[in-house]
This record gives C-alpha cells, structure tokens and sequence, in this order.
C-alpha cells in the first residue's frame, strides 16, 4: 500500500473545516430539507401555477466513515436530495450541516471551498465528462481550482493509480474509454481533494451489470483505504444492501423508513418497504416458488399534488378506514435504530394488520414498474 | 500497489486517438457531397487568391474595341467576350472572386464577432441580460434579411464598407441565438455540474467549458453564412448600394451593369451569375455536410 491520501491541498489541512463539529456530531446533517420546483405558465408574464416538490421535508443524519443508502423508485426525489446537500440544487427550505457548518449561509466563494470536502459521483459518467477533456486534464481541473501546490501530474497518476486505471490513461478521452472506466474517471475526479463526503448518485446504474460489482467494490476499497463518508443513492436495492450501513426509504420526497442494512432487509416495517422487499427475487427455486409478492395497485402519484394524510394510502395494502387518509405520519422512531412513518407500524410487524387481498391480484402492477 | 493488479482495467487498444474532431474528420472524407463542396470552395478560394497572375488581361482597362450593339461574344482571346466598355469579362470575373471573397469573409468575421458577444453574454449571465439581449435579437430577426441590409446600407451610404457592416449587422442575431441557444443547453449537462462540484470557477465552467462544446453549430453556420453573405453582396451591389467606382470588378455590380445589353450580350450575365452560383454552392455543400459530420444525431 503506498499512501492514498497525497498531499493535503494547502491552507485547509485534510481535517474538518472551520466551525468544526462537536464530536459525536455526525458529519452530515440534514432537516426539514425541500426542494421545490415552480412550475411556470403563460409567456409574458410567468405566474406558478404550482410547485414540483421534489424533495419534501427530510431529516437524516449520516455519521463519519458511514454509507448511507437511499433508495426508492425514479422519481421519488433521491437524486434530488443528493443535489440539494451539496447545492447543487438550491434547497427551498431546510438546513445542511456539514461537519457543524451550515451549507445553505455559504457564499458563493465559501460553497466553493466548502465543496472540497464534499463532492459527487454522476449517475451517467460519459455525460458527466467535458468530452473535449482528457483525463489528465479532468483530474487536474480540481487540483488547480484548489490551489493545489504539489506536482499536478503526480497527483493524476496517483489517482488513476487508486481508481485502477493505467497511466496511459491521462491522455486519453472520455470517448475512447467504457463505461466503466469513464466512472472509474469520475470517481477518481470525486476523490481528487482528499473528501470526507462522497455523494454517489446511482453510481452503477449506467453500467453493464458484469462492470458494477468492479466499481461498488472500487468505491468500498476506496472508503477503506480513505475514510470515506457516503450517500448512495440506487434505486437497485441489491447494491445498496451490500454497501450501505444505514438505509434510507423514500417516496415521493419523504423517508418513509429509515433503518440499519441488515434490520431492513430482515423486517421491514413500513408498507412501501414491505412491497419493495418482497419484490426481490430469491435465488432458490423453491422458496421463489412460494414467495408472496406484494403487487402495488396504481401508479406513482405525481409530486406535483402529494396524495394528503400518508403520502403513500393511495396505494398502500395495508391501509385503514382511519388515519391514513387525513393524518400525516411523522418519521418516528418506533424502537432505537429504526425509524418508520407509517401510523400502524406497529400492528403491521405485529401481524394484525394484514395487507388487502386486492393487492394480491396478479393482474395488478408490480412495484416500480407503471401500470399498462 | 494500491489496488490489485488484476483490478487494473485495459485501455481499449486501437488508436483511436485524438478528439471528437477526427471522428468528424473521417466522416467527411467519405462523404461525396462534402468533397463536391470543398472542392468548389477551393477552386473559388484559390481564384480570388490568385486572380492577379490568372487574369491574362488587367480588368480595369478596355483591351477590344466594343460599341453598344456590338460586344464581341466568347472567343480564343477573350474566352467569356469582352464587357459593354471593352475590358475581358474572363478577367473581371476571376477578380470578382477576389472581392466576394474579402467581402464574405470581412461580414462573416464582424457578424460572428458582434453575434458570438451578444450570444456569449445572454448565455452566460441568464436572467434579465439574457431577456434584453434576446427581444433585441428578435426585433433584428423579424425584419427580412435583404431588406435589412439594404435599410443598414443606405444609412451608411453606399460603399464597400456599408455593404460589409449591413451583411454583418443581419447575421449577428443569428449567432447570438445559436449560441446562446447551446450554451443554455450545456450549462445543465453533468459535466458542468461536476466542474461545480470540483470547485471550478464560474468564469472559467464558462469559458472553458460552455463555450468550446457549444461552438460546433456555430462553425457548421459560418461556412453557411459564408454562402448566403456572398449572394447579399452580390444582391446589394446589384441595387447599387455597393462601391460606385466602375473598375471594381464585383459580381452583383457586373451584372447591374449587363442589364441593358441583356437582348446583345446575354452571356454577360450569365458569366457573373454562374460565378455567384458556384461560390454560394460551394459554402453550402461543405456547411451541410459538415453539419452532418459533426452532429451526433447523424451518425451511423
């Protein structure tokens, strides 16, 4: 092993920023975080006739050396809430806290600085590629935007060293590589700065099945060797069980369970996470065979007019004459470490809630995949 | 080692090479119509080049005898005949060449540079720069572009210079749209957002990157701006509003001048004519194909 870190970048040492975090503090904190887009009409003057809301009031907290997975089907607001933390997207509502820092008061010069330590892998890596770059000039670009005193070209060896990639490869073009190594690309340009964060935005999804094993280990070897924070977001749930210590569920813009890998895949607790799960094939013939599949009725309710109470009772199977359809249930913390908002949580692990026999009807669409 | 050796991936082995630019390059070669293009861009290029040792006669100067009913016709001395005031049409056409060249590619060059500025800055501040700098370009577009350019030239009284400034005046909004219109398009692609991310300043995500991948169109309208520039010349000198010295030999003046003797001489119009037709074909032959060379939706 040589060493991965590299030279710090000068006059901010590969620590925490200023404001630095009281310990315990995890290093990511988000509240009350929305995005919502207006939806404009008319041609002279734009009046908002509404709002996409994207991401719609989330709290999370993802502590250091962690991955946190989010997942949920296209559309639910996971790449959005991605963008929002690093503002790329500008948030509607909500705070970020990185490392004790407040995201949203930075200035633009101080978000740029800020971003150092937080940067982003891209769901499409040749379209989050200039393809008039090479890739000595992609992982360089960082360096000289920062500052960075040491010998650049170095650095670019030493990272396409970390990312598996050959030497030869900095003079070469997004074009000439596979997807694959395009991501390889874009991951080593993340790690570029010495991150702490590292917010992955569907990083295998783009890729052939036989590459994302290669680039999910690339990225857990890398979290080894670096100390990397990250935020996965998939909507595969097969990748995010096997990276992620804590996963997050959302639908249409809210966590609507949040729980340790191993605790969700063994029970899940909330409805959604329920159809979610056993939508999973097993690979065992028999116990295939007998598997219950939860089918969802309906399709995914538009962002733009959130279904009122529970956002999820338009197509829940396990929903009740009361409360769901008025009362919106808050994320709570059912027991330590798992987080569900869902009003009958309780009674649903407990089997007294049994999910609707419609729900089971084989002509009814299956989860994430629209309705014919 | 950081990562095992066996984690270490293969670069594609053939060389390929270079940039998106020789993909295009290659696409172009094997396209007939491009090569049709070039090569009447490089006959009309090398003609005004070379107009001075071509020409067998000085094109300013009577070299036959000619009264108003009798212009010699085409012969092995004078092979397009000689001009209603005597001087060889063969020579006076090859050195129009030279004057339609220098006029397209003084107007391209100012339209493009006047266009690509205004372009540039609704492009890369957005919000109320954007919205004034557009609703002006939409005024220009929404005068015809002759009409334009004759009004343009008029106000600054007629001469090279006028013609000049008017065809580049009506090509700058459509400069400003393309690439504004591209760098809009660009400024929320992945990339962009990943320059951010890394700590890029604005400035340079701008220059060095918005504004090199949004340049392609705008090369593929230059060489089709280059075609249409030399018919205006031509067609604002055919008004009158070009230069008023006769010896200047330019197409659009040449036939003007041919119009009387239409029924005598009708091959004093057709020589001119044919040249204008040549030049503007040639620029948009090479303008089409490498349109399709270099745009993605076309490949095969």
């Amino acid at each position: 092993m040589n060493t991965p870190t590299g030279p710090a970048v000068p006059g901010s040492p590969g620590g925490p920023p200023d404001g630095s975090a009281a310990p315990g503090e995890p290093l990511l904190s988000v509240r009350g975080l929305k995005v919502h887009f207006p939806i404009r009409k008319g041609v002279l003057l734009q009046r908002v006739t509404g709002y996409v809301r994207a991401v719609d009031g989330v709290d999370l907290d993802v502590g250091r050396g962690m991955t946190y997975g989010l997942v949920g089907e296209s559309g639910c607001g996971k790449s959005t809430l991605g963008k929002a933390v690093l503002r790329l997207v500008e948030p509607t509502a909500g705070t970020v806290r990185f490392n004790g820092v407040d995201v949203a008061g930075q200035s633009r010069e101080g978000m740029r600085r800020l971003r150092r330590h937080m940067q982003m892998v891209f769901q499409d890596p040749l379209a989050s590629l200039d393809p008039r770059q090479s890739v000595e000039s992609v992982l360089s670009e960082p360096l000289r935007a920062h500052g960075f005193a040491g010998d650049r070209s170095r650095r670019v060896r030493e990272l396409l060293d970390l990312v598996g990639l050959p030497a030869g490869a900095a003079a070469r073009y997004p074009h000439e590589f596979s997807g694959g190594q395009r991501q390889r690309v874009g991951i080593a340009r993340a790690i570029a700065l010495n991150p702490e964060l590292i917010i992955a935005d569907e990083p295998v999804s783009a890729l052939d099945v036989s590459i994302q094993a290669q680039i999910v280990n690339l990225l857990e070897d890398l979290q080894d060797q670096l100390g990397l924070t990250y935020v996965v977001v998939a909507h595969d749930l097969a990748v995010v069980r096997h990276v992620s210590d804590v996963i997050g569920v959302m639908y249409l813009g809210a966590l609507v369970e949040e729980a340790s890998s191993d605790e969700l895949y063994a029970q899940p607790l909330h409805p959604y996470t329920i159809a979610l799960m056993s939508a999973i094939p097993i690979p065992d013939p028999e116990v295939e065979e007998r598997r219950r599949r939860i089918l969802l009725t309906g399709d995914l309710p538009s962002p733009v007019d959130v279904p009122p109470g529970c956002r999820f009772h338009t197509r829940c199977p396990f929903r009740q004459p009361t409360r769901c359809a008025d009362e919106s249930p808050d994320l709570r913390e059912m027991r330590p470490g798992r987080k569900v908002a869902c009003h009958w949580a309780e009674e649903i692990a407990a089997g007294a809630i049994r999910a609707a026999a419609s729900a089971h009807d084989p002509t009814a669409t299956e989860v994430g995949t629209p309705s014919s | 080692m950081s990562l095992s050796q066996a984690e270490t991936v293969a670069v594609a082995p053939e060389e390929t090479g270079g940039s998106l630019g020789r993909d295009a390059w290659r696409r172009l070669r094997r396209n007939p119509v491009a090569i049709a293009g070039a090569l009447l861009v490089t006959l009309f290029v090398v003609v005004a080049l070379l107009a001075p040792w071509l020409a067998p006669y000085p094109p300013d100067k009577p070299v036959g005898q000619v009264t108003p009913v009798s212009i010699p016709g085409p012969s092995a001395e004078h092979w397009f005949g000689l001009d209603d005031l005597g001087r060889d049409e063969f020579t006076r056409v090859l050195w129009g060449a030279r004057w339609s060249l220098v006029i397209g590619v003084v107007s391209l060059l100012l339209g493009m540079a006047g266009g690509l500025l205004l372009g540039l800055l609704a492009g890369a501040f957005g919000g109320w720069v954007d919205g004034v700098v557009m609703r002006v370009v939409d005024m220009m577009l929404s005068v015809p572009g002759l009409l334009f350019a004759i009004g343009v030239a008029a106000m600054l009284g007629s001469g090279l210079d006028a013609v000049m400034i008017a065809i580049a005046v009506v090509n700058m909004p459509i400069f400003a749209r393309l690439l504004r219109g591209q760098m809009l398009a660009q400024r929320r692609s992945d990339y962009v957002l990943a320059a951010t991310s890394v700590g890029v300043r604005r400035r340079r995500i701008v220059l060095g990157h918005i504004l090199p991948n949004s340049l392609t169109p705008v090369i593929v309208q230059g060489t089709l701006t280059l075609a249409t520039a030399i018919v205006d010349a031509a067609g604002l000198a055919f008004l009158g509003l070009s230069s008023n010295d006769p010896s200047i030999p330019e197409w659009g003046r040449m036939l003007a001048d041919t119009q009387r003797y239409l029924s005598s001489a009708p091959l004093l119009a057709v020589f001119p004519g044919l040249a204008i037709v040549i030049a503007a074909l040639g620029f948009t032959l090479l303008g089409e194909s490498l349109r399709e060379a270099l745009d993605p939706k076309y490949r095969r």
